[in-house]
């Protein structure tokens, strides 16, 4: 049978306010534990919650990217349930009336741009952590990230594979971190990922029963988790077996996924509005001063990289894939008039050098302006691209300008004609039988000679231009 | 000295017929004389009183002092205080010190008032007899065979019987008022959100309100100037501008319009109660008072709506009490559930878990509709029915509980019909406006009546004036018992 596969996503993200959600304790992340935890992270009595108003407006933010309804008036609800980490036993979150509903993503899966719908965003406090390690069979808790801001970001089950609910978690990651609401930092759990997966014969219009996997904090487990998920609920189908509603966690080490709890586990959250926090009531002046603030999105940037720059749609989607990335490339494709040569320099061998040695664009050590030098020497026929490898090595391991390294190991290319035409007459004057050849029709004769001129110009003649003198030499 | 009211001992330290150390120390022998008998105060700390009286009579010296410096003051055990094991009446908290203040407490302290003690209550403020606390009952100064009334049945007792010049306390559903009937002292319940709950054990966070209990509304006005005001650790905090509640105290009641509720005077009220209310009523009209009849016809669904809404806030509020953290923990336990179960089971008396169970049953999916949902909109009745009340009246008036204090033991098998006894202050609290109860009299067994007064929101200093001139024509307020 034709298995169809359908994932909806619900995101963590967390918000880099500098203090927690409902107090003023600090947010930073690696303190020793339950130092950043005060009387209200500890839930003792008679504390109660005060909202953090940055919170708000960094989920309005998401929201009008998502270009989604912002609720005006906002409620929190408890969601109760008992555990060690969750101090107050019960989780201040949003239930009916969440800040952000009924917004839109579009993801591009391969060479394909998908829409997937996004149902709501809501506020909720992060719980701590129970630390299992290190305490001799019993439980340690750290309260430090009680209560830290999170938005969790539902969407619809509008995946149909692993990778589009890959590209989808990615290009929710550009964004969150390209409005600068969340580090992204997802080894630290700023952005976790719970994967609601289930599949149904091909045609058929009602959703298999799904399991839910939870926290997810790498693209590269999100992805295997799902995979193993999808093959083994079709081969419990095709077995003749049911699959039922149940929570699963990932472990990476087996790469399986395994039962946490089932449904009739589930628990009874007990939603009700908390009545220690009034409703956060949202002025149409407040969402429209934070539209005014919005920064251009990736999704408008990777159409103006298009029009403004000739790049390929699929190389304006590796440019925004991250702010800092799109503003460094704009910068050289502005400065140098080059969109197409930035566009593959920055995609090609900065992408590569950074993902070796593991940087992010921000630490990479050519400036933009000295990218600019360099592609202005490309451009303008200065350096081969042979050249313009060697610059580049220089370029990452020096200070110094492209021009300076030019000067400095004599790296110019040759386009004079004159010079250029001694060389290929030495070459055909030395290579009687590949000129034959070539006279004879083998084109690939031409290539040989053109070699020999290269190489007696130590790699530095115009390619081009020794290809139209050779022609000219031997017609 | 220790028979004074807060405002003539303000005076006597000003003039400096006593010292601050003076009164609380006369004031802790009182209580070590007559608190066993009583059980109205749950912690002394001798040695920290007095280190508060001797600062208070420092900054008196050094002419820093506020006016109410020296004056001593026991604090409801469910205001957190900073070192004092605040217990909230619990086994649950039988071992918490407080690491901070509420902001009641620092107020307190602020003005230079003197922690004398704790004052018991019932557990979590859950109770309408202080037959629920931990640390057992609290008599009825008046009668030693009678409840105190609860929750705040300690600060009531301890004030009636003069252990302390005034005390906090808490109203969810009348705990101020009805312990205050109860005893004979007067007390007031703020619009909800005047006095900041932070630092204040949470029951039903949008019922709870703290307020003082004291022998007269003039000293419970000077106590409301200290404990009042906004405060932003408390999002249900009113921001409002600095009221001085004492300012219409002397104002006659000439032209003052009173509105009876005519389903407070119904089937269910005890004849001496209602002849005692009649009588306030007669006084009021004397001075000047006209006397319009008014309708709450939702009253009796207070009871029903009270008894979802309280125990729903009450069951999460306390599910923090787990064990984990600070409190009780049980002693043997095989795993995480085992111990929660058993921590809770053996840390919460069973009122309390009566009111969590119907709390969490009302909660729970499915039922939610039925009972939360349809409770607020009741709610909501019950506050409309109030805003239409006082377009015809300035203050309502009535009984505060059916009848005087009834006999320890009495009712505590019944909690059904113990819920019913709160039919005329839990609406008070559904809406969210200010009550107090005055001391009006005595029924046939001499025990305390006290007369309701129901002002509309923020008109506190209108019940005050009420209350006040009330006082000035009688002497109920000033009658104490024989101990």
């Amino acid at each position: 049978m034709k298995w169809e596969v359908v994932i909806g996503l619900e995101v963590h993200v967390q918000l880099n306010t500098k203090t927690k959600i409902f107090s003023g304790t600090s947010t930073a992340f690696g303190a020793e534990p339950n130092t950043q935890a005060s009387a209200v992270e500890l839930a003792f009595p008679g504390v109660l919650p005060v909202m953090n108003k940055a919170v708000v407006d960094k989920a309005i933010r998401l929201g009008l990217a998502l270009d989604a309804r912002i609720n005006q008036k906002n409620v929190f609800a408890r969601k109760n349930y008992f555990y060690p980490d969750l101090p107050k036993g019960y989780q201040i979150s949003q239930m009916e009336l969440p800040i952000v509903e009924g917004g839109k993503l579009v993801i591009l899966v391969g060479e394909e741009e998908k829409t997937v719908r996004v149902t709501r965003a809501h506020m909720e406090e992060d719980a701590g952590k129970s630390l299992h390690e290190d305490f001799q069979g019993m439980t340690g808790i750290d309260l430090n990230r009680a209560g830290t801001p999170l938005l969790e970001v539902v969407s619809e089950p509008d995946m149909r594979s692993a990778e589009e609910a890959v590209a989808y978690a990615r290009t929710l990651h550009t964004l969150v971190t390209w409005l600068g609401i969340c580090d992204g930092n997802m080894q630290e759990g700023s952005f976790r990922v719970d994967a609601n997966v289930s599949v149904r014969p091909f045609g058929q219009q009602e959703f298999g029963t799904r399991r839910e996997i939870k926290n997810l904090n790498s693209f590269r487990f999100l992805e295997q988790a799902i995979k193993y998920e999808i093959q083994w609920q079709i081969d419990t189908l095709e077995d003749g077996g049911r699959v039922e509603q149940a929570t699963v966690l990932f472990d990476p080490d087996s790469g399986e996924t395994r039962m946490m709890r089932s449904k009739e586990d589930a628990h009874d959250y007990r939603y009700f509005p908390d009545p220690d926090l009034l409703p956060v009531r949202i002025s149409g002046a407040q969402i429209e001063a934070i539209r005014a603030d919005m920064p251009e999105l990736p999704g408008a940037m990777k159409a103006r990289f298009v029009d403004a720059f000739g790049v390929s749609a699929y190389d304006a989607a590796l440019l925004t894939s991250s702010r800092a990335t799109a503003e460094f490339f704009e910068a050289v494709a502005s400065a140098s008039a080059q969109g197409k040569l930035a566009a593959n320099w920055i995609n090609g061998e900065i992408a590569a050098r950074l993902n070796r040695e593991g940087k992010d664009i921000g630490a990479c050590p050519i400036s933009a302006e000295r990218l600019i030098g360099l592609i202005v020497r490309i451009a303008d026929n200065t350096l081969s691209s042979k050249l313009a490898k060697q610059v580049f090595d220089a370029l990452w391991e020096s200070d110094l300008t492209a021009d300076a390294i030019i000067e400095r190991d004599g790296l110019k290319q040759v386009s004079d004609v004159g010079a250029i035409e001694k060389m290929v007459e030495e070459a055909i004057a030395a290579n009687p039988k590949a000129v034959e050849e070539f006279r004879a029709g083998k084109e690939k004769a031409l290539n040989a000679l053109a070699g020999q001129v290269m190489k007696a110009s130590k790699g530095k003649a115009n390619p081009a231009q020794v290809q139209d003198i050779l022609r000219q030499k031997l017609s | 000295m220790t028979k004074a009211t807060l405002k003539q001992l303000s005076q006597q330290l000003a003039a400096g017929a006593v010292s601050g150390v003076e009164l609380a120390t006369q004031y802790l022998d009182r209580i070590e004389a007559l608190n066993p008998q009583l059980n109205a105060v749950i912690t002394v700390d001798r040695a920290k009183t007095l280190a508060e009286a001797a600062a208070a009579d420092s900054a008196r010296a050094a002419g820093t002092a506020g006016p109410l410096a020296g004056v001593p003051i026991l604090h409801k055990d469910i205001f957190c205080q900073q070192g004092w094991k605040t217990s909230c009446g619990s086994r649950m908290l039988d071992n918490f010190i407080s690491p901070y203040d509420a902001h009641v407490v620092e107020q307190c302290r602020a003005a230079g008032l003197v922690t004398l003690g704790r004052a018991n209550m019932d557990e979590f403020a859950m109770g309408s007899s202080n037959e629920n606390s931990f640390y057992g009952p609290v008599k009825n100064p008046w009668d030693l065979n009678a409840i105190p009334g609860g929750s705040s049945g300690g600060s009531a007792a301890a004030v009636a019987a003069r252990l302390a010049p005034v005390a906090t306390a808490t109203d969810t559903g009348g705990s101020i008022r009805q312990p205050a009937s109860h005893c004979g002292v007067t007390g007031i319940k703020p619009t909800y959100g005047v006095v900041s709950r932070y630092g204040m054990v949470a029951f039903a966070s949008s019922l709870d309100q703290g307020g003082p209990i004291a022998q007269t509304a003039e000293d419970c006005a000077l106590m409301l100037n200290v404990m009042a005001g906004f405060d932003e650790r408390d999002s249900t905090s009113l921001e409002r501008d600095k009221e001085d509640y004492t300012r219409q105290l002397d104002r006659p009641l000439n032209g003052l319009r009173v509105g009876l509720p005519r389903e407070y005077f119904a089937a269910g009220l005890d004849a001496d109660v209602a002849r005692i209310v009649d009588e306030a009523v007669s006084e009021l009209k004397k001075q000047g008072a006209q006397v319009v009849e008014v309708s709450l016809p939702n009253t009796e669904l207070s009871i029903p709506a009270y008894y979802v809404i309280a125990p729903a806030e009450a069951s999460t509020n306390l599910s923090r009490y787990d064990g984990v953290r600070y409190g009780h923990r049980a002693a043997e336990y095989k795993d995480l559930v085992d111990m929660y179960e058993k921590t809770r089971a053996e840390g919460f008396g069973d009122e309390v878990k009566r009111r969590i169970l119907v709390g969490s049953y009302v909660l729970s999916h499915g039922y939610y509709d039925a009972y939360y949902l349809k409770a607020q909109k009741i709610r909501r009745l019950i506050a409309n029915d109030f805003t239409a009340a006082f377009e015809q009246c300035d203050v309502i008036l009535g009984p505060v509980a059916p009848t005087a204090a009834f006999n320890l033991g009495q009712l505590s098998s019944d909690p059904v019909q113990m819920y019913l006894s709160d039919i005329y202050t839990l609406s008070v609290n559904l809406a969210g406006l200010p009550g107090m109860s005055v001391p009006a009299g005595f029924d046939r067994n001499g025990r305390p009546v006290g007369l309701q007064i129901i002002g509309n929101y923020f008109s506190e200093a209108t019940m005050l004036n009420v209350a006040h001139q009330f006082q000035l024509a009688t002497d109920w307020h000033s009658r104490a018992p024989a101990l």
